[in-house]
């Protein structure tokens, strides 16, 4: 059945931002949707708040909505669209429960769009627990025994039925997100209170325990003509009891005969039917007793989930892709399989490798978070590997992570290890846990002993044996030869870990290795283990005997990933890399990715020239540049968009002949290293925080002394603000230092005077040697001291006048020329007192590149890709990549305004502070985008999930130095209809204001004599629509945490700045004025043009900037 | 300790390994399957008879050996080739390691092979015949071993069948009421076979490829069917006869694997070698009446040559092609439209394998019911 000819526009709903559960995943999935879409003809719509994402670059839809995900607004935007059809299941959860929404509200019947990809009913059977059940019993099979709860007093009564342990799940939210494990009736009550309220349905279920069972999942595809195929198989090493995205997982299955295997593809087949997906994907989870192969089904996704990113990257079958033909109304044997060309889809793939994912978690950032692993989700990111065996991809997969304590290791001998102790700790799922497993084997716990505590598979527990045989083996012989290196990489042994064993320098082994001829191969993944030649080079290594690497002509860049998503380092430098690949490959180029992280558009095969999924280690990037150099010239790596990553590579690939394109790894070093940038600031005159470095306790009591309090501290070479803070006194300064337990002359510590009450000023440039293009502006709505990533910034800047923009061009400029910038420079800047102070220099794409890109409508990295490789600014504005004129400092005088706010993981993370810091925390970001300041915050707000209320009750409590500045603001919201609620002292100020307010009691004093709430109470029953609440000082615990956790715990929003408070007021007003328009990126970006091209013609030809 | 180990193809090239299983040397046909389950079933199919199976998926061994799951009452490879053999088995129904199953019957493994480049070696250039020599027979000449190799015989022209056919007629009894006895004559049977005409009430009579055509159409049994098994179908003479005389009573017929090779040399066509055969189970085949696609499993090393796009005419009436495999467009089922008979180059069974093609027992027990 060819494409259906009745469709000519459709709607794809993205996943919004990044949080936990839904990552950068949906933009795959997403960007090749439509991608193929639009290939097919059709009018692309597309709705996502999330700037970082490729998918919202304007040329991969028709018209990009960068939007809230709200059933009003995707309402407002198909009244003005008029699509045909809504494709929901690439979106996520987020996308799915709207559509749902918009259904439910008559919203599709009235434009009379059709649900495709998987209809109504369909989405219901597979969602609704209750339907699901029943369909899993209509097939004759198994589901966990349950029972559905709508109140904490039905799940008291299931107790008698199931027993203890047993399972909460929420119905309708996403990663798992308000389930755990319930021991007794106190977790009964606690967990499945909080998941009643996640529950958009006010619904839960609860299940018998199948904890310690084995765990899998398959990732089917069905079409119109009712053909099904099993695209991948995954096994979870961490058996039931840890959330799927947060446990480790092989594919394919490797502990199941053919006989279980088959029984569990008839079993998911039969469901997929029944629930009815017939033009799209889905995914079901099986439990599976370990002692007698009882098959229990957990549950299915009828849509495009986190793990369909992962078997399309662990196959080389697109899922997306394929999933959006079917939705236009292909069938499978209809679409050929892009990776060999000759063969259809309608197969099932077949791996002559093994793929190993890790999860990458973030524990580090929220201290006070349970760091036991669950039923919901906690991890940030992960990390995929591929090996032609189990130990090769694990021992790949565990320095991909980029965590230097999770690859194994063996210090010391095994017999100084307690055993006892090693086997309690394994049995406790937490992130790390199998070093303590290996470590476990290694001391001598039996594998049986090991499985009994953790239920982790023998077949597993015993590979890891056989690794810890091969370092014992390592570390024996009496010389190290080619026998013994070629086994140890065999298992995936980096030289770092050989070094370690052997008491070696890891660059003595490497040469060693090198001269006895013991180098990597690099195999293919091809859908069909090489029973069909393979036409996309997508290549991982592996110790085996032959490559498959072919020669090439061209010129080559490599270009490096950023690696797992982390909190500091996300998609945003993906799509820096992405768009590197797209200019090369435009400008002529043979493009050559990096990277490990199967979330990704950048490891889609499609993207690059050419693909390595390999770790970004030193020794693997090497050695793909030497197999790359061994078949063409390579003529550079692109070290500067992938984040620290591979930026913390640059000085060794350097050192081993790498040409490193761009900014040189010496100008790096002049940017990070703070005696070196100290010198270029002064030479340059330009001014910093007064600051220096310590490598120990009483240096950096001098330096605080010196520059005064209060002072920022940090290590020094870290993203995100890793292990930042701002001290005001000399004994927050030794608590520090002394949790600071890295600090030594090697890894300092960087103490800066903290410039109290300055705006933040965040700048992306561009710079080729001579000239400066300056990308974009962007004033912090937050004060300096709140982490750039955390805090919401506005573009063009909304106070900062041209004389600012000028001087702010001066000195980046003077930076620029002074580090030696080749590409893209990322500013922090502080204003205070007049004064432009130098906050931090960055040679690199920031997190900001694809906001600014967005929000200016020029594409940055791409520009930058090229500049790297030798063009010119001006050349890139003949070719019409840049402006003729100007730059991303002044934009026409009618451009929108566009904000970009920062989403936190509080929900998933209870009981942590929620009070903004230097220390960044956010996962994702939105954009809201409108003709003025108040409704793009509104719109941000929205996005980021806490939408402003435009009436309802107020709660302000704050310290005493933003008392003065919270009045105007606060008389303004009692103005506007709001009814203000404070505690006593704070009404009292607001009284002699004239603001009248409802007080409420301090949690301390607790509920009054006749039943008067305290602040929490007001809060936790939903009083409350909008809390302001500022901490009393940084840093320690404060009496507003339980304000903030129980805002947290009721979704309501809560401001935690006086300036957050300020812009949220205009957010009010612009939305209670009804100012809030719809307009697509093409649009914006066309108008911005226009004026540019205007510009040109108006300044005669004569160009105005950049000539100075 | 180690035993080392090379294997050898006709064409000279090399690979080094470690030896498991038996010890010694072994011949056979090289061939790789790409099923990523059941080794076990693979190395019990009478099919592989002396063929050397390279294994891509690159695990083996991990789930062990039980009795439930052998497909015959023997390991049929003439040798085993593998990435890496699992040291330890993890299943609730393993009850013995792959190593000792094999040495128990004899046959020899290879492990730490790269099995990737032996698979590309040999879809580019073809099966062809290969030697695996462990221990002290590892360290000869490579000329030595070579000429080993190209001195053994090849798979044309090979009739295997007397070598894998049951000495005596066993009958599998239907489950519940019985609705038909069928003759399966075994070229190569396996054992989920008779397990799932049983299942559909049928009585199966197991009988020997040598049984005479009098007894498959002396009115004893309601349909005749013809099993997978090893060889060049070219060299089938007696069983393609026996067909002839079971098509010629139009008594039901149904063929699977080389049985299907036989139908179509019984109808008049031709057989040919592909270059490197289908073995695996995740073949996309085509039902060419319903346009569904069915994923499959294989082990075929020949194939039938007939055209697709139209019925050919037959002593027995119009012969077309029911089924193709979309990879490559080989004839995968035949079906005449007067007689009542029909054959898939492929396996129903499954085991190993997807269960989609299950139905093609159903058709059977219509088509002797009356059906067409």
């Amino acid at each position: 059945m060819p494409r259906r000819e009745d469709l000519k526009s459709v709607m794809v709903i993205g996943s919004g931002p990044i949080v936990i559960g839904q990552a950068c995943e949906f933009d795959y999935s997403g960007t090749q949707a439509c991608r193929v879409l639009r290939s097919e003809g059709l009018r692309v719509i597309l709705v996502n708040s999330n700037p970082a994402t490729i998918m919202t670059d304007p040329e991969f839809a028709d018209a990009t909505y960068i939007e809230p995900i709200t059933p009003e607004m995707v309402e407002r935007i198909i009244e003005r669209e008029r699509p045909d059809a809504l494709l929901p299941t690439l979106g996520g959860q987020t996308a799915l429960n709207t559509a749902m929404a918009l259904h439910r509200a008559g919203v599709l019947q009235r434009y009379n769009v059709e649900l495709i990809g998987a209809d109504v009913d369909a989405i219901e059977r597979g969602e609704n627990r209750e339907l699901f059940k029943g369909i899993v019993a209509s097939i004759g099979a198994e589901s966990a025994r349950s029972v559905i709860c709508h109140s904490i007093a039905e799940c008291i009564a299931a107790v008698d039925t199931l027993g203890y342990p047993m399972v909460v799940r929420p119905s309708f939210t996403m990663g798992g997100s308000g389930s755990g494990i319930a021991y007794n009736e106190e977790d009964l009550r606690r967990i499945a209170g909080a998941g009643l309220q996640a529950s958009p349905t006010t619904e839960i279920l609860l299940e018998e325990s199948i904890l310690g069972w084995k765990e899998y999942e398959l990732e089917l595809m069905r079409d119109r003509n009712d053909n099904v195929v099993v695209i991948c198989s995954i096994e979870n090493l961490d058996p039931m009891g840890v959330h799927t995205g947060d446990s480790i997982t092989v594919a394919p299955a490797v502990t199941l005969t053919d006989r279980e295997y088959q029984h569990m593809r008839d079993v998911g087949i039969a469901i997929i039917r029944a629930v009815g997906v017939d033009t799209g994907g889905c995914n079901i989870q099986f439990a599976i007793h370990p002692e007698d192969g009882r098959l229990i089904v957990i549950e299915m996704n009828p849509r495009v989930s986190r793990s369909s990113a992962l078997a399309s990257k662990a196959t080389g079958f697109p899922i997306a892709k394929i999933a959006a033909r079917l939705a236009i109304g292909y069938t499978l044997d209809e679409i050929p399989n892009d990776i060999t060309g000759v063969t259809p889809a309608s197969f099932e793939p077949t791996l002559d490798y093994i793929v190993v994912k890790i999860p990458r978690f973030a524990f580090e950032k929220f201290p006070q978070a349970d760091p036991v692993l669950t039923t919901h989700m906690k991890s940030v990111g992960e990390a995929m590997a591929i090996g032609r065996s189990f130990t090769e991809a694990l021992q790949k997969a565990l320095r991909s992570l980029e965590d230097r304590t999770a690859p194994f290791c063996w210090p010391g001998s095994p017999s100084d290890l307690d055993r006892q102790a090693l086997l309690a700790k394994s049995s406790i799922p937490t992130d790390g846990r199998l070093g303590t497993v290996q470590r476990g084997l290694w001391a001598g716990i039996t594998v049986a002993e090991m499985h009994a505590a953790t239920a982790i598979d023998p077949w597993f527990l015993d590979q890891i044996v056989l690794i810890n045989g091969v370092a014992d083996e390592v570390r024996a012989v009496d010389a190290l030869d080619e026998d013994i290196l070629r086994l140890a990489k065999r298992h995936g042994f980096s030289d770092r870990q050989i070094a370690d064993l052997r008491g070696l320098a890891e660059a003595d082994v490497r040469s060693l290795r090198h001269q006895l001829g013991v180098r990597p191969v690099y195999k293919t993944v091809d859908t069909c283990a090489a029973e069909f030649a393979a036409r996309t080079p997508y290549h991982y290594s592996s110790y085996d005997s032959e490559t498959e690497v072919e020669p090439s002509d061209r010129q080559k860049v490599l270009i490096l990933g950023s690696g797992p998503n982390r909190i500091g380092q996300g998609i945003e430098f993906d799509y820096s890399c992405v768009h590197a690949a797209m200019a090369l490959r435009e400008a002529g180029y043979e493009t050559i990715m990096i990277n490990c992280n199967p979330e990704t558009v950048s490891t889609d095969y499609d993207t690059s020239d050419r693909l390595y999924f390999e770790p970004l280690s030193l020794e693997d990037v090497l050695e793909i540049f030497h197999a790359e150099s061994a078949s063409g010239t390579v003529v550079g790596a692109i070290v500067q968009l992938g984040g620290q990553t591979p930026l913390g590579l640059a000085q060794g690939l350097a050192e081993a002949g790498v040409p490193i394109v761009g900014t040189s790894p010496e100008a790096i070093h002049r940017a990070e290293e703070r005696g070196a940038f100290g010198r270029l600031l002064k030479e340059a005159n330009l001014p910093a925080p007064r600051h220096g470095t310590a490598s120990s306790f009483d240096e950096a009591k001098v330096i605080a002394d010196e520059v005064g309090y209060p002072v920022l501290v940090r290590p020094s070479f870290v993203l995100g603000g890793r292990g930042m803070e701002i001290v005001y006194d000399e004994s927050m300064l030794a608590d520090f230092l002394q949790r600071a337990t890295d600090v030594n002359p090697e890894h300092p510590v960087l103490v800066d005077h903290f410039l109290d009450d300055a705006i933040e000023i965040d700048v992306d440039a561009l710079y080729d040697g001579t000239e400066l293009f300056l990308g974009g502006v962007m004033e912090h709505i937050e004060e300096a001291g709140i982490h750039s990533g955390d805090s919401a910034c506005a573009l063009p800047p909304i106070t900062l006048g041209a004389e600012v923009i000028d001087r702010i061009r001066e000195s980046t400029t003077l930076l620029a020329a002074g580090i030696g910038v080749r590409g893209l420079l990322n500013v922090q800047y502080a204003l205070a007192g007049d004064v432009l102070y130098v906050l931090e220099a960055n040679p690199r794409a920031s997190r900001t590149v694809p906001f600014v890109s967005k929000a200016t409508a020029v594409p940055l990295a791409k520009a930058a890709a090229r500049v790297m490789l030798g063009a010119t600014i001006a050349h890139l504005r003949e070719i019409g990549m840049l402006p003729a004129l100007g730059d991303g400092g002044e934009l026409p005088p009618n451009s929108p305004v566009c904000v970009k706010e920062a989403v936190l993981p509080f929900g998933k993370f209870l009981g942590i502070d929620t009070v903004l810091g230097p220390e960044m925390r956010s996962t994702g970001e939105v954009m809201g985008i409108d003709r003025t300041f108040g409704v793009a915050f509104a719109k941000a707000q929205a996005g980021a999930m806490s939408a402003l209320p435009t009436s309802g009750t107020v709660f302000i409590s704050v310290a005493n130095r933003d008392k003065r500045s919270m009045i105007f603001p606060v008389k303004r919201l009692h103005d506007l209809g709001f009814e203000i609620a404070a505690t006593e002292g704070t009404a009292e100020i607001l009284r002699r204001n004239g603001v009248p307010s409802r007080i409420l009691r301090k949690l301390r004093d607790g509920t009054g004599p006749n039943g008067e709430p305290t602040t929490v109470d007001a809060i936790l029953t939903g009083e409350v629509d909008l809390i302001v609440n500022t901490p009393y000082g940084v840093g320690t615990r404060l009496d507003g945490y339980e304000i903030r956790t129980a805002a947290v715990l009721t979704g309501r929003p809560c401001i935690t700045t006086v300036q957050g408070l300020a812009a949220a007021v205009q957010g009010i007003e612009a939305l209670i004025a009804g100012e809030v328009t719809v307009r697509s990126l093409q649009e914006y970006s066309n108008d911005l043009w226009d004026e540019r091209r205007a510009a040109v013609l108006r300044s005669n030809g004569k160009p105005k900037l950049g000539e100075a | 300790m180690t035993t080392p180990a090379v294997l050898v193809l006709e064409d000279g090239r090399l690979f080094r390994g470690t030896g498991f299983g038996a010890e010694g040397a072994t011949f056979g046909e090289a061939v790789f399957c790409t099923a990523m389950t059941g080794y076990q079933e693979t190395l019990s199919d009478p099919s592989y008879h002396r063929q050397v199976v390279v294994m891509t998926a690159p695990h083996i061994g991990n789930t062990g050996m039980n009795d439930e799951d052998l497909e015959s009452s023997r390991i049929w490879v003439a040798g085993f080739v593998v990435r890496e053999l699992s040291p330890r088995p993890s299943n609730w129904r393993s009850q013995r390691t792959l190593s000792d199953d094999l040495a128990h019957f004899g046959v020899i493994g290879i492990s730490g092979v790269d099995t990737r480049a032996l698979t590309r070696h040999l879809r580019e250039r073809g099966v062809m015949r290969v030697g695996i020599f462990t221990g002290d027979r590892s360290r000869e000449s490579l000329d030595t071993l070579v000429s080993a190799v190209t001195s053994s015989p090849g798979m044309e022209g090979a009739d295997l069948t007397a070598e894998v056919t049951t000495p005596a007629t066993y009958v599998v009894p239907a489950v519940g009421e019985r609705r038909f006895r069928v003759a399966a004559v075994d070229l190569g049977i396996k054992a989920m076979t008779p397990r799932l005409m049983a299942e559909r009430g049928i009585e199966v009579h197991v009988v020997p490829a040598g049984i005479s055509a009098g007894d498959l159409t002396s009115g004893e049994f309601d349909g005749v069917f013809l099993s997978n098994g090893p060889g060049d179908p070219a060299t089938a003479d007696s069983s393609v006869l026996l067909a002839q005389s079971v098509l010629a009573a139009d008594v039901p017929l149904f063929g699977i694997c080389f049985g299907n090779q036989i139908l179509g040399r019984a109808a008049g066509l031709g057989t040919y070698k592909l270059r490197y055969g289908h073995r695996g189970i995740n073949q996309p085949v085509q039902d060419r009446a319903t346009g569904k696609v069915e994923v499959t499993a294989h082990n075929h090393g020949f194939a039938v040559a007939a055209p697709l796009e139209r019925a050919v005419d037959t002593p027995y009436g119009p012969l077309e092609v029911s089924h193709v495999c979309l990879n490559d467009d080989v004839v995968e089922g035949l079906r005449f439209t007067d007689a009542r008979a029909f054959s898939v180059q492929y396996h129903p069974e499954a085991a190993a394998g997807p269960h989609d093609s299950a139905y093609l027992f159903d058709r059977f027990v219509d088509l002797m019911g009356g059906g067409r």
